[in-house]
């Protein structure tokens, strides 16, 4: 146990349109947040959020009526963080630096900006030059030229992704808040559809451009009101290696093995005492559905090169071993940059999800290099 | 029509890569008191901490770690290009374009050459199959 929980969970509605601003999606997903925890704006002194969010922290604490702030910090890499944004909180609330933190990501990456496009210039430092000169341009492109040699490696095929895909869109549609709601789509759907990195990524393996905001509330476990509805942090890691500077790292030894998950997940466990046998719920991260197959063997659920055969075997269904994004994850949800995976995480816990599995005492969340685990308080 | 991706903003850090490649040189920095290649440059050795450093020549032949086909189906690329992650005999990798290539793949593992050309008033590394 970290001492620490999440108490409140909050969101806007995700689109592709939302029409209205990011600090106004902020907003209303951490004010949602923080009524769910029973506290007031008053009460939150800590906020995190990652380095490519565009809404400023005193802009933000203005708009919510929040007062005084004595924490906040952000995490690098984007995505990769996602997770790494809690354990930022946790170390406040257990530290004693702040009482409750507010962690929230929030944007319009299809309306205002969209962020699978190719772009001219590199927004981000500037060993991306890189490899935006020669044609790695995009998200997609970026990520597919580190799964390409998954393939190569243990003959992994689109199809076997495809798979993957059909099973986020299963759960997607039968989830309410998800774009893709009552849109599941065949295996046949998806190899039909476009190539958009060939030879690794057809449209049916990206996440979405989303519009849409997700707050989190932590606290410490003593600090717990009577109206919120716990959920305990069992463990949370970070693990991140040089060389990664586009977020997909070209130098390991072995590209077609991810060890910064598997550091992230040798912490994890060795944090909360579990092993991969005791996770009854995982939320995974996947911006591309190849992802789910580095993370699934990362942290040891099957072993390398297994994750088609996994999932082929439906391992990540809800009455599989080991049901997998269950909101319908980036593909099928939203892409809120995997906030919205931890959100779906509190809800496993809590008993309240659409596509609840049975009998949850302990949630993996993944976010590329961090993650954490999830219990019953 | 994509827009140009011109943007080589070379820094104090790497602006011998592209003095080198000027004069048709594929180099690999080096650092001057353990040896320790490393690409892309920075400047202190992560090895020893040393930021005394000088280049090696590179032999120019490598192999194919990773490639993908780059064509954008909504804003295509100014001509459909092979990228690929090249593994150079050295140890150090970059991220180059695969010149005229003869089908549609597979690249993997393939041996690779380097070959200058201009880009946009560069001369720049890319890589060719070699037999």
């Amino acid at each position: 146990m970290t001492g620490a929980v999440i108490t409140g969970i909050g969101a806007t509605e995700f689109s592709k349109d939302s029409g209205r601003s990011t600090m106004q999606l902020a907003a209303e997903a951490c004010r949602a947040a923080i009524l769910d925890a029973g506290l007031q704006p008053r009460d939150i002194d800590g906020m995190v959020t990652f380095t490519v969010d565009g809404n400023d922290e005193l802009q933000l604490m203005r708009s919510l009526g929040v007062e005084e702030i004595t924490w906040w910090s952000r995490t690098p890499g984007g995505g990769v963080g996602a997770c790494a944004t809690v354990q930022h909180a946790v170390a406040a609330v257990t530290s004693g630096l702040a009482r409750s933190v507010l962690v929230y990501r929030a944007f319009n990456e299809r309306s205002q900006y969209r962020f699978g496009q190719p772009h001219a210039r590199p927004t981000g430092p500037a060993p991306l030059d890189w490899y935006f000169n020669f044609g790695i341009n995009t998200p997609a492109k970026m990520y597919a030229l580190w799964f390409r040699r998954y393939m190569h490696a243990y003959g992994a095929t689109n199809e076997d992704f495809g798979r993957y895909t059909v099973s986020a869109r299963r759960y997607a549609a039968t989830n309410p808040k998800a774009w893709f709601f009552e849109r599941p789509i065949t295996l046949d759907d998806h190899q039909a559809s476009r190539w958009i990195v060939e030879p690794v990524l057809r449209l049916y393996d990206c996440c979405q451009e989303s519009d849409g905001g997700v707050a989190l509330v932590v606290t410490r476990a003593d600090r717990t009101t009577d109206v919120d509805a716990p959920v305990a942090i069992r463990a949370v890691a970070d693990a991140r290696h040089p060389d990664a500077s586009i977020t997909a790292n070209y130098y390991y030894d072995d590209l077609a093995r991810y060890p910064e998950a598997a550091q992230c997940a040798q912490l994890l466990f060795d944090r909360s005492g579990l092993t991969p046998a005791d996770i009854d719920v995982a939320e995974i991260y996947e911006n591309f559905s190849p992802l789910v197959f580095l993370v699934l063997e990362a942290y040891g659920f099957c072993g390398p090169g297994e994750a088609a055969g996994f999932i082929a075997d439906g391992n990540l269904d809800i009455d599989g071993a080991l049901p997998t994004n269950t909101h319908g994850g980036l593909l099928g949800e939203a892409y809120i940059h995997g906030i919205n995976s931890i959100q779906e995480g509190v809800r496993q816990v809590r008993g309240t999800a659409v596509n609840q599995v049975a009998d949850v005492e302990h949630c993996l969340v993944s976010s590329l290099n961090s993650g954490l685990v999830l219990g019953r308080v | 029509m994509t827009e140009p991706t011109d943007v080589r903003r070379a820094s104090q850090d790497d602006q011998f890569f592209w003095d080198a490649a000027a004069e048709g040189r594929l180099v690999i920095q080096r650092c001057a008191d353990c040896g320790t290649l490393r690409h892309p440059p920075a400047p202190m050795c992560g090895a020893c901490g040393s930021v005394r450093w000088d280049t090696a020549d590179s032999s120019g032949r490598g192999r194919i770690v990773s490639w993908i086909s780059s064509q954008h189906p909504n804003r295509p690329d100014e001509e459909p290009r092979v990228v690929i992650l090249v593994e150079l005999d050295e140890g150090t990798r970059l991220v180059s374009d695969l010149l005229d290539p003869a089908d549609d793949g597979p690249y993997d593992d393939l041996p690779v050459a380097v070959e200058f050309r201009d880009d946009r008033g560069t001369l720049t590394p890319y890589f060719r199959l070699r037999s």
